[in-house]
């Protein structure tokens, strides 16, 4: 009886196993491939005679670059992570493992396609994050349906009454998504003005309720596991959820400040811009007192030290945020290239490193294999090395567009002032290509790679 | 709570939540505002234009480009601040987030001239030197010799292809038409009063009723416009007369050694930049291009430095003027 059991779950893990480990390979291909477009981009600024060619032409390219490494590499890696962090934490089989390759098919068909018709002119009318055609963007509304269904039914058939945090912010992030692809899809109130304000709606809760919820959720469970202790405080990580789904959704008019867009909309936007320093902190509170006297372990781990940047990131970028919505830092700030830092501080800092922790923190785990310790510090000094590059660069670089405007002198002058900061941020942004070839040679070590032990896997624990 | 209790009020709840803030902040403004009506003078494009407009989205224009004035004294060079009432026929909406290169909002103002709107997408470094912008090769064709009833683009030839003319393909056609079809039309003058003061403002102000965010001023420390010469020729000119006043050949006068420029009556002078100017031979050279008159755009005293500059740069060495000659000649006199 007891052996039947083991061999049961022996083979549930097996197949839980290799879905995860084809989410992250093809999320990991995807990466490679964005960023390598971002690169391209980022070279276009210095040399724009780079690669003249309509297939490479800086505006087809732009979205293919945003898209992708948003709905091919962040989605498809963080769907992967929250099966697997959901099977985990509710002791449980996933729900139906064949529709896990369903929408793991779905994400890459739609990112395929979309790539594809990007390149070839066919978008969505430069609708920022929402550029792929409808019916693309229907293939992504169907793959986000499947994911959403069977996380729930996942967590509905959990051992203990109580739903872990974890699965709170990842649930949660997978509903909000739904509903925000589908007010985004349907056109009947998108004309004109109108669709200003649904894109501003639309931007930022695509990175507040989709990436954030499923990147922070993920922490609430890779924390715990890999310091072996519980999470500071469970009321604050609650505490945080609440906040965030009140006030994250009436903030999207913060991207259109000083726009023809009704004046108490933008108001009303900066006012909850503040009101958002409640969840940050909160929650980034609670990741750093959960760390809090386990430096030594933070540095010898090589999940742990990707999980703190990013948490980092989600402190600062978020913060920064705020500060940007006021109308009197808009006023240089906004339109520059400052702006592009804190997406990257933002999307690559919090979202893609806090990915790249639970990656190395989950996937030896899963397979019994590690990579080396010391790719994964190069992965991580490349990273972080070229990540700061990048966003300094920018918010230096960013600052001085904005004021070369206010200055009155001829609006050429101030590509020619920020020149030497794009200059630096194709520097950062090739240390950050090179670091993502490293994580790929990574992954493939603890997919299929050498023959590593599972000892050399962290010890874990079943807290949670 | 239930075991399902939980489940219900954690996905179910949370994701009600989000469905009222959803309607409440996407849906109801997105349907309010859909319904803006056209403010005056607002017309719809021609099909050419709209044609014109479907190429900018598929190239991804809006990358770079914004189409937003906002009421900041900075914004000023790119027209009016933008109106609701500007947008009513705009779907899908191009206002952009980023600025890399110029407004757009009103560029058929600033830059009226065909023949500078297809060098400048063949290859913008032929008109401006320091641009980043990509080269539209694919909207234009290189033939052997110029077909009937097409105009080859006048490039500079360092910039043209080593054999063959290049001729702009419909596509280019369509964009151009577009572009110059942007043209801020004027506010009625009690709305158009009120932006100007709210952009003078210092303190940051509620706009005006009925005019929402085009009205609201802030932190706009009145017109701060550097008002040197070279400054404000480098903002209004060099594109097409180059910053060394070399102009561009067949498209756009030399400002160097021109006749008009080095004269001592600086009135034809004042004139051309009051009032634009188009088709005239110098020298017995024709020129395609057409450019923008001033008048309305730029003050006495600022023609007055860009003159000055003009007068005395580039080895030219003309009398100068002065602001209240500009005035009298603006009001007719010699
Ligand atoms: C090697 C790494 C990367 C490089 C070199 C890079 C480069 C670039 C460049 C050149 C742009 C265009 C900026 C402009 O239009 O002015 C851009 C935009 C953007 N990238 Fe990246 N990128 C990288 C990685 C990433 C990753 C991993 C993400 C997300 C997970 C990301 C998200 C974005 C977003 C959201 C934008 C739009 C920014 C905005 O509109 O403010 N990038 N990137
Ligand atoms: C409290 C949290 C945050 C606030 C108040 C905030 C505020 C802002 C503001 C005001 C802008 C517009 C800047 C401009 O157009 O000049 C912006 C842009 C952006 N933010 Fe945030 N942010 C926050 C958190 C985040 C997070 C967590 C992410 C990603 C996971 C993110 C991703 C982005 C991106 C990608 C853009 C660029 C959009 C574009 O292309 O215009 N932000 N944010």
């Amino acid at each position: 009886m007891i052996a039947r059991s083991v061999a049961l779950q022996d083979e549930d893990d097996r197949e839980i196993t290799s879905l995860l480990g084809a989410y992250i390979a093809f999320a990991t291909g995807w990466l490679v491939l964005s960023t390598a477009v971002g690169l391209i981009v980022a070279f276009k600024f210095a040399y724009p005679e780079f690669l003249t060619s309509p297939y490479f032409s800086f505006g087809r390219l732009r979205p293919i670059h945003t898209n992708d490494t948003f709905y091919a590499w962040a989605s498809i890696a963080l769907v992967g992570l929250v099966f697997y962090v959901a099977c985990k934490t509710c002791a449980t089989r996933l729900y139906s493992i064949k529709l896990g390759w369903v929408t793991l098919a779905l994400f890459n068909v739609a990112a395929a396609l979309g790539t594809v018709a990007l390149d070839l002119g066919f978008n969505n009318g430069d609708q920022e994050y929402r550029e792929w055609i409808w019916w693309i963007e229907a293939l992504l509304l169907i793959a986000i349906l499947t994911a959403a269904y069977n996380l729930i039914m996942t967590v509905a058939r959990r051992k203990d009454d109580d739903i872990y945090l974890s699965n709170w912010y990842t649930m949660g992030g997978i509903i909000w998504t739904l509903i925000l692809s589908t007010v985004a899809f349907i056109p009947l109130y998108q004309y004109g003005l109108g669709q200003v304000a649904v894109q501003g709606f639309f931007m930022h809760n695509a990175v507040g309720m989709w990436f954030t919820p499923l990147t922070l959720g993920l922490f609430y469970y890779v924390l715990p596991k890999l310091l072996n202790r519980p999470i500071y405080s469970y009321a604050l990580g609650v505490l945080a959820f609440w906040t965030n789904l009140v006030f994250y959704p009436i903030i999207g008019a913060h991207h259109f400040i000083f726009s023809p867009l009704p004046w108490w909309l933008q108001t009303l936007a900066i006012v909850f811009s503040v009101a958002m320093l409640v969840p940050v902190w909160a929650g980034s509170a609670n990741f750093l007192l959960t760390m809090r006297g386990r430096w030594e372990q933070v540095r010898r781990s090589y999940a742990l030290p990707f999980v703190f940047v990013g948490v980092l990131g989600y402190l600062l970028g978020s913060t920064q945020g705020t500060f940007e919505a006021f109308r009197s830092l808009q006023a240089v700030w906004h339109l520059t290239n400052f702006t592009v830092g804190h997406s990257h501080l933002t999307m690559y800092t919090f979202i893609t490193f806090g990915i790249w922790g639970g990656i190395y923190a989950l996937v030896p785990r899963a397979t019994g294999r590690a990579p080396s310790l010391t790719l994964a510090g190069l992965h991580f000094w490349l990273a972080t090395v070229g990540m700061a590059i990048y966003i300094l660069a920018l918010s230096i670089g960013g600052t001085i567009q904005g004021l070369v405007w206010m200055s009155g002198a001829p609006f050429i002058d101030s590509v020619t002032a920020i020149a030497p900061d794009w200059l630096w941020r194709s520097i950062g942004g090739s240390l950050m290509f090179i670091s993502h070839l490293v994580f790929a040679w990574n992954v493939w070590f603890m997919l299929s790679g050498g023959e590593r032990v599972i000892s050399r896997v962290e010890p874990i624990s079943e807290v949670a | 709570m239930s075991r399902d209790g939980r489940l219900v009020a954690i996905a179910g709840g949370s994701g009600l939540v989000y469905l009222v803030l959803a309607i409440l902040m996407g849906v109801l403004p997105g349907m309010a505002l859909s319904k803006t009506a056209p403010g005056p003078g607002v017309i719809p494009l021609t099909a050419e234009q709209q044609a014109g407009r479907a190429v900018y989205v598929a190239e991804g224009c809006s990358y770079c480009h914004t189409q937003q004035v906002r009421p900041l004294a900075m914004d000023k060079v790119f027209g009016r601040p933008s109106a609701p009432g500007d947008y009513a026929y705009q779907t899908p909406e191009l206002l952009g987030s980023e600025r890399t290169g110029p407004d757009l909002t009103n560029v058929g103002v600033r830059q009226p001239a065909e023949v500078w709107q297809y060098i400048h997408l063949y290859d913008p470094r032929a008109v401006v030197p320091q641009s980043i912008m990509p080269s539209y090769h694919w909207l234009f064709k290189v033939v052997p010799t110029t077909p009937q009833g097409e105009t080859p683009v006048a490039l500079p030839p360092a910039y043209a292809p080593k054999s063959g003319v290049v001729i702009p393909t419909a596509r280019a056609k369509a964009l151009v038409a577009y572009l110059l079809s942007l043209k801020q039309p004027a506010l009625p003058p009690d709305m158009e009063k009120a932006a100007r003061e709210s952009e003078q403002a210092m303190a940051p102000a509620k706009p005006a009723a009925g005019q929402g965010a085009a009205a609201g001023g802030t932190a706009a420390k009145g017109f701060d416009y550097a008002s040197t010469g070279p400054n404000l020729y480098g903002a209004n000119c060099a594109a097409c007369h180059g910053a060394q006043g070399t102009g561009v050949a067949g498209a756009f006068p030399p400002l160097a050694d021109d006749p008009v420029v080095t004269t001592a009556n600086p009135t034809d002078h004042v004139k051309i930049v009051l009032d634009g100017l188009h088709g005239k031979s110098i020298g017995g050279t024709a020129y395609g291009g057409q450019m923008p008159a001033f008048a309305t755009q730029l003050t006495d005293e600022q023609i007055a430095a860009i003159v000055d500059h003009e007068r005395t740069s580039w080895g030219n060495h003309a009398p100068t003027v002065t602001p209240s000659d500009v005035a009298r000649i603006r009001k007719g006199g010699k």
